[in-house]
């Protein structure tokens, strides 16, 4: 079974919040899960090449160029259609809490 | 006549024939919604001002006899995961409660660009992450035919509206099963189509190597006409592929077919019931002249665990993004304590805005690609990807498509599977093999169990959806 430490790691990595109870459920829950993907153990896999795509993929470049059109947003619009989804902003930057201040880790 | 009754063949008739106006026939969707929405809860947001707007746009082209669309002046919905421009866009999660979409998706634009009049946005899983509908941060949807059970998920809200009169037709998402599942739960037809068939530009991401945009409809002529509408290349998806596959209507005839029946898709756990009614249906096509072979699809019982160690991979890749900084729910202070920096908004914002599925999927997402665990978990279910792959291709040497239960049962009850997340996997056992391999396959209905829908599944090969649609169709025939 998977550590209470473990998943406490996991939680970090992932940046997600957890209590106690809540480390305590994952961790019953995820060792349930991993034991089911035991079940891979039984393929044979030697020789076999990855799908991490169906399709092939073949990267698409256009300019770095502005898109200018009578149609399109200007500069200023998107930067503030943009920012008006932020939760915090001053002018026209994002705003963080600090950061380096009670560093826990 | 009831006109939230009418197919999009039907509907469309009735407008250019002017029997209704689009406006009349949106009103008798909105009416529909106002009158059932609250019990079933299919849409999260109604765009009652929208609608009415199109519709009067479409009604305006009758009156000048222009010419319209198949699609102009049919009320629609949409799944909460397809960014509709100044509709809020939740993807059914409280972290995305207020998010406004900013553009259309895609396949949105290819809508309207039709005249389709979009009634609003439905339920689902949260980030698509479910298969009974129960997993929206905003409340459960109801199946229309038994309010005490699932609609099955993640496209619960799509298949409940379509089920319920509530749009003629709507989009859907399929990633593991999320669009066939419910179809075949609230008796409604779902096609997947091929992976990179459909843009996926404009939707909100859950494993991007699995995501299929699709259709929920009334049947398969109408999930025909969506689909040639939606289907395409396009440059703001580098996954997206030319849909230039033709298959000459003339030459198509069922008894030159050969249907592979795959034995893994007939196991115990089945209901008796499910199984009898697939087979019934199955038996039909051989009274068409169809022949039918049994195949195996040997890796079919690999699928699912193959499935939640890539997809949890690809999503706690693709919930990075939502961090409490640049959009959505962000969580600045931690109660009493007023002692709190980025890393606690980061914290508690994903803590509070993500539910359990979601929180569950980013943890087993973060184990399995972690180091000394990468190998044995991900590189080797990428794999058994291409094995369970391989298993189609080598199928469809010897069949032209393939017949097969949609889900092992009918809708289960509200709160059943709810607490165990193991069980509530396996629900996408008979899907989830066609979204690792990209075949298109469509749920279609093919008979009830006391009120509860069953339906089959037409599997295809790639860019085969023509074919499907007409397999389908003949079964409707049948039955009619």
């Amino acid at each position: 079974m998977i550590s209470k430490k473990e998943i406490e790691h996991l939680a970090k990595l992932a940046r997600i919040g957890m209590t106690s109870e809540e480390i305590e459920k994952m961790q019953k829950e995820l060792s349930a899960i991993l034991d089911y993907f035991e079940k891979l153990k039984e393929v044979d896999v030697s020789g076999v090449e990855l799908t991490p795509y169906v399709v092939k993929l073949k990267n698409v470049m256009r300019k770095d160029k502005e898109r200018i059109g009578s149609n399109l947003p200007t500069k200023e619009e998107l930067s503030r259609k943009i920012l008006n989804q932020a939760p915090m902003t001053e002018k026209n930057y994002l705003k963080v809490k600090s950061i380096f201040e009670n560093e826990s880790y | 006549m009831n006109l939230t009754e009418l197919t999009i063949s039907q509907a469309h008739k009735g407008l250019k024939e002017k029997k209704f106006s689009a406006v009349e026939l949106c009103q008798a969707y909105l009416n529909r919604i106002k009158e059932r929405n609250e019990e079933i809860f299919a849409y999260l947001t109604i765009s009652e001002k929208l609608a009415l707007g199109q519709a009067e746009e479409v009604d305006k082209k009758i009156a000048q006899k222009e010419d319209t669309s198949l699609l102009a002046g049919i009320p629609m919905a949409i799944k909460d995961i397809f960014m509709v421009k100044g509709l809020k866009c939740t993807a059914g999660s409280k972290i995305l409660e207020n998010y406004v979409a900013p553009y259309d998706a895609t396949v949105i634009k290819k809508l309207k660009n039709q005249g389709a009049v979009i009634l609003g946005k439905t339920n689902m899983d949260e980030f698509a992450m479910g298969a009974s509908g129960e997993r929206s941060g905003f409340g459960l949807t109801r199946n229309p035919h038994d309010l005490e059970m699932v609609p099955g998920g993640s496209s619960s809200g799509s298949a409940a509206a379509v089920a319920d009169n509530m749009a003629c037709y709507a989009l859907g998402t399929d990633t593991g099963g999320s669009i066939r599942q419910p179809s075949s739960f609230c008796g409604t037809t779902g096609i997947k189509p091929t992976y990179g068939a459909v843009s996926r530009y404009g939707l909100i991401a859950m494993a991007c190597s699995l995501d299929h945009v699709g259709v929920i409809s009334k049947n398969a002529d109408d999930a025909k006409i969506v689909f040639d509408v939606i289907k395409g290349k396009d440059p703001m998806d580098s996954t997206s592929v030319e849909h230039n596959l033709q298959i000459p209507d003339s030459s198509f005839q069922i008894k030159n077919m050969k249907i592979g029946i795959p034995k893994e898709y007939f196991i115990k756990g089945i209901d008796p019931e499910v199984e009898r009614l697939v087979r019934q249906a199955i038996k039909k096509y051989e009274a068409m002249g169809a022949k039918l072979e049994e195949i195996s699809l040997p890796h079919t019982g690999y699928a699912l665990a193959t499935y939640y160690i890539i997809v949890p991979s690809e999503i706690s890749a693709n919930m990075a993004r939502y961090d409490g900084i640049k959009y959505g729910l962000s969580v600045q202070t931690r109660g009493t304590n007023k002692e709190h920096n980025l890393l606690d908004v980061y914290l508690n914002s994903r803590r509070q805005g993500f539910g359990p599925e979601v929180r569950r999927r980013i943890i087993i997402g973060t184990y399995v690609l972690s180091a000394g665990y990468y190998d044995a978990y991900y590189l080797k279910a990428q794999k058994v990807r291409t094995l369970i792959k391989r298993d189609f291709e080598m199928a469809f040497e010897k069949v032209d498509i393939i017949l097969a239960p949609t889900t092992p049962t009918t809708a289960f009850k509200i709160g059943e599977n709810v607490s165990d997340p193991l069980t509530m996997y396996l629900c996408d056992v008979f899907t989830a093999p066609s979204d690792l391999s990209g075949v298109p396959a469509l749920s279609i209905p093919c008979g009830k169990i006391g009120s509860l829908p069953v339906g089959f599944q037409v599997i295809g090969k790639p860019f085969h959806e023509e074919q499907i649609f007409q397999v389908a169709k003949l079964f409707e025939q049948s039955v009619d």
